[in-house]
């Protein structure tokens, strides 16, 4: 029985899971198909961990037209258009290597779009690092900054959205989410599902090498120092390839060619050619020997786990493989008839005529053991509530604590960032990146799509319940700050170990905040991803759970700027401020540390501002809108301003502390402009939905001057624009 | 008046080249295939932006191969306007029908964005739209953008009147810094020394509706298809 160890060890499973595995097939797997199980019951590929919170999710809205479970979600626009969206993460090869580990990300969830059927119109990402001032995070950020780029700028995909943020928590393991949303024919939306027997099973696009090979279960690891060794798992990504294979799939599908279409991602062959006969309910067999090579002497399960990029795996029936061929051939890529769908439930790995692995496919896709972890309350999460929030209180001088806070490393201009990446080809984007959320336009309707990703993940490791539910409320405020309607979200949870009862308590928090939020917002959720084991030498990330909002707006004209645009314009706060110092960026520039109590979220204020937003938007009574987030309300006014090219003269009072109305970060809040002439009528539909609101003076000048209980904020634009539209180029370009 | 987009393995502003086209002359364009190699007599040709063949070696390097370009240099030398925007400009240089090539951009990096343009040439079938010295607005969008060319090129084209833009700041100064990509006298397009090829860094089809942030860049399609329409009217 010595031998039995290593047996299950070298592929991942436990011993636990191996007596499963046996006790479900009856006899003893394999190599081979033990093999396939250590990939199909990894946490990357089976969800192990968080399937049982994952049910927790509101999926279900009239506006959803595919949930969890497919390639992507998709959303109805109206008109028989849909959206087709998901995030996803790629974390772990891009601390590996990050140029090819990002660009590899963008590639991946591309695929997973056009094989639901659409064509992809918008990318976003959000992006978290360590500290600026270390030359390994330099040279990540730029290497990830530009794999994206590569990617996504040769597959004339643009990049409109996303964010970034630097926190010591992701030193090592850096997070690197990407998420794509394409359009589709609504009755024409592609599923990946092996149906229908005797069809062939064909592998198309690139050829299959030995790259990424266990990549799946990489991702299922912690990272380590020793983990330079692991560049082998990192995939090479081939944009050029892939802009082929996207236009000759779609010509496929245009055509009614195909029966089901599925991206190989994960764990290659094995996890794409399982799931598409689990979720027909068939099996299927594929001949190892006609799989096209790359290179010779590839053993059979590095055939089976390779994820060599760009390639996808195609049902079509019999008479249609030809056209399919020709097609292929016409954009010159290789399409092989490498096997056929079958009527007996298994998951067959065939070399020629010799059976190699056997395995009821339904075992391999469903089976894997639903773990329910133990979890246990951080004693930090009641310890960093208290806190000594008073170096912001008494700072006094608040133009040079503004200065500070604008040129810091979360708060400065991204735009070193978004011009790498081609945020225009297309001819679609309306809204660019740099505001509250990128719009698109429709074709005909002249509806538009406003996306945005959202996550502060200091709220959520201070507080994963409220933060997790703040992430959703941002994301889908961010959406209503361009006049659109929150429709559903996407999100990539980014946390720690599971197996750690800490790590996990912060995961099951963070998803029922997530849930409670999606379902009082409205935005149900569609898909999405989870990346657990994001710890660098046992130092786990902060607990990120990623939003990806998409939100509808119903006429584009409507559609609201976070920039101030005429002189005299009046400025009003909607929402309530309160002492909110804790857990502030603010707190943070000063101290280095994170905590104090995450501001109150009022689920039901949040839903009324959203309406309040979409609502003046459609009746056109506002001139600009703006979140107010990290920072406080002196940052967001800022940022008006830049955008606008005009300053603004505010005056207020209130009962609050002066650090906490200039950069305090209460939740709900927004700040708007519109001219004099509607004041009645926003004053009037703010009353309407029950919302606290501050005027606050008027657009004009060139400088920004703020009086509140006459304490000051007093400087000219350039001198604040300097540093924040500056210091992430400069930062960067230190070795 | 029959325009054609040629599409590259790679080319990813065709689709674009042809709304732009359509959006402001009101006529659809045709788009050929790189891999055709007898194709109409277009009297309109544009050469999109985009990768092709991935630009894994020059850029436009492997796409001045197709089958289609000798194609395109046969309607070129028939005068036909031939216009090649971005990456169709790269490869309009590397097929030689202009002078000059695109380097590396000078901070390394892909860079999108809106620049100032400077009409350094209105009298062209490209710019007969834009008063002269006009300063007009229009995103590049490269990572290969720096024009460069001998001494001697450059003073023929200077000589021969044959920069049409240069990169400019708001109020239409010249000065080295501002060419986002170190392009040598800020050379942001050139035409041939017939004045029917056009070449072009920024993309003229990105801002052409006011909806996407402004219409600058409809001057060009308007100019030349005023001068195709002129050509056909004028007869032979």
């Amino acid at each position: 029985m010595t031998e039995r160890v290593d047996v299950w060890r070298e592929h991942g499973l436990t011993e636990n899971e191996y007596d499963l595995i046996v006790g479900l097939m009856k006899r003893e797997p394999n190599y081979d198909e033990l093999a396939l199980f250590g990939v199909m019951w990894s946490e990357h590929c089976s969800y192990k961990n968080s399937r049982a919170q994952l049910r927790k999710f509101p999926v279900k809205g009239p506006q959803v037209i595919q949930g969890p479970g497919e390639n992507a979600g998709v959303v109805s626009l109206g008109d028989g258009l849909g959206a087709a969206f998901k995030m996803e993460s790629h974390n772990h090869p891009s601390a590996i290597e990050p140029f090819q580990g990002a660009a590899t990300g963008v590639g991946g969830i591309i695929r997973d779009i056009f094989a639901m059927g659409a064509r992809p119109v918008a990318s976003l990402n959000s992006l978290r690092f360590g500290r600026l001032d270390s030359g390994r995070v330099r040279h990540l950020l730029r290497g990830v900054t530009a794999g994206i780029a590569h990617y996504g700028n040769c597959m004339g995909i643009p990049t409109v959205g996303g964010e970034v943020y630097f926190h010591p928590s992701y030193q090592g393991n850096p997070l690197v989410n990407a998420m794509c949303v394409g359009l589709v024919d609504e009755n024409k939306i592609f599923k990946g599902a092996a149906a229908g027997v005797g069809n062939i099973v064909m592998v198309v696009g690139a050829r299959t090498g030995r790259d990424g090979i266990k990549g799946a279960s990489f991702a299922s690891e912690e990272l380590n120092d020793d983990d330079p060794d692991k560049r082998p798992n990192v995939q090479v990504g081939d944009p050029f390839m892939e802009k082929l294979l996207l236009e000759a799939t779609l010509e496929i599908l245009e055509g009614g060619l195909a029966v089901g279409l599925q991206d190989l991602g994960a764990a290659g062959l094995t996890s794409s050619a399982s799931e598409m006969a689990g979720r027909a309910g068939n099996g299927l067999y594929i001949d190892i020997d006609k799989v096209p090579l790359r290179e010779e002497g590839l053993l059979p399960w590095e055939i089976m786990l390779s994820e060599s990029q760009e390639r996808m795996l195609l049902v079509a029936e019999p008479a249609k493989v030809g056209a399919i061929t020709a097609i292929f051939e016409k954009w010159d890529l290789t399409a092989a008839a490498i096997g056929e769908v079958t009527g007996d439930g298994h998951f067959t790995v065939r070399r020629g005529s010799k059976v190699l692995a056997s395995v009821p496919a339904g075992l391999l896709t469903d089976k894997a053991p639903v773990n329910i972890r133990p979890l246990a309350e951080p004693a930090y999460f009641r310890e960093k509530k208290k806190a000594d929030l008073s170096p912001a209180v008494n700072y006094g001088d608040w133009t040079g604590l503004l200065k500070k806070l604008l040129g810091s490393p979360n708060l400065c201009s991204r735009r070193w960032v978004y011009e790498q990446y081609d945020h225009m080809v297309g001819l679609n984007t309306v809204i660019r990146p740099g505001g509250d959320a990128a719009v698109l336009r429709l074709p005909d309707s002249g509806k538009g799509l406003a996306l945005a990703c959202d996550c502060n993940s200091r709220y959520v490791f201070l507080d994963p319940w409220r933060g997790g539910a703040i992430a959703v409320a941002e994301a889908a405020r961010n959406v209503a700050c361009v006049g659109a309607r929150p429709l559903a979200l996407t999100n990539c949870l980014n946390f720690g170990n599971p197996e750690n009862p800490e790590i996990y308590w912060q995961f099951v928090q963070a998803t029922d905040g997530l849930a409670a939020a999606a379902l009082r917002l409205g935005a149900p959720v569609t898909g999405g991803n989870v990346s657990f084991y994001n710890e660098y030498n046992g130092q786990a990330v902060y607990p990120t759970p990623t939003i990806g909002m998409v939100g509808l707006l119903e006429n584009i004209e409507d559609r609201l700027t976070s920039g101030f645009k005429k002189t005299d314009d009046l400025v009003m706060l909607v929402g309530e401020s309160g002492e909110d110092l804790g857990a502030s960026e603010v707190h943070f520039l000063l101290t280095g540390r994170d905590e104090g109590p995450v501001p109150y979220l009022d689920l039901d204020r949040a839903a009324r501002l959203n309406d309040f937003l979409t609502e003046a938007a459609r009746a056109r009574l506002l001139n600009s809108a703006h979140d107010c987030a990290e920072g406080g309300l002196a940052v967001t006014l800022c940022e008006s301003a830049f955008a606008g090219g005009l300053g603004a003269a505010l005056k207020w009072a209130g009962d609050i502390s002066a650090a906490a109305a200039f950069f305090g970060e209460s939740q709900s809040r927004v700040v708007v402009s519109f001219s004099p002439d509607r004041a009645a009528r926003v004053e009037e539909l703010a009353k309407k939905h029950d919302l606290p609101f501050t005027a606050l003076g008027r657009v004009g000048g060139r400088k920004i001057s703020l009086n509140y209980n006459g304490e000051m904020i007093e400087a000219g634009l350039d001198e604040l624009f300097g540093p924040w539209e500056n210091n992430l180029a400069e930062a960067v370009q230190l070795p | 008046m029959k325009t054609a987009v040629i599409v590259f393995p790679g080319s990813n502003c065709d689709r674009d080249c042809g709304r732009g086209w359509a959006a402001v002359t009101g006529r659809e364009a045709e788009f050929v295939w790189h891999k055709e190699s007898s194709i109409d007599d277009y009297d309109v040709v544009i050469l999109p932006g985009g990768f092709s063949f991935g630009d894994y070696l020059r850029c436009g390097a492997i796409a001045r191969f197709s089958p289609v370009m000798a194609e395109v240099v046969r309607l070129a030398g028939r005068g036909s306007l031939i216009i090649g925007i971005c990456n169709g400009f790269q490869i309009l240089t590397e097929a030689r029908l202009l002078p000059g090539a695109l380097l590396r951009n000078k901070g390394l990096t892909y860079i999108c964005r809106d620049i100032h343009l400077k009409v350094e040439n209105n009298q062209t079938a490209f710019t007969s739209a834009y008063a002269a010295g006009q300063v007009i607005r229009m995103p590049i969008g490269h990572g290969e953008g720096g024009f460069t060319i001998s001494p001697r090129g450059l003073e023929e084209l200077r000589g021969q009147n044959r920069i049409v833009f240069r990169y400019c700041r708001a109020d239409g100064a010249t000065d080295e810094a501002a060419a986002p990509n170190g392009s040598l006298d800020n050379i942001a397009g050139i035409v041939s020394d017939r004045g029917n090829v056009l070449g072009m860094m920024p993309h003229p089809e990105r801002l052409a509706e006011p909806i996407l942030g402004g219409d600058d860049g409809k001057g060009v399609f308007e100019s030349i298809f005023r001068a195709a329409a002129e050509k056909l009217g004028g007869g032979k």
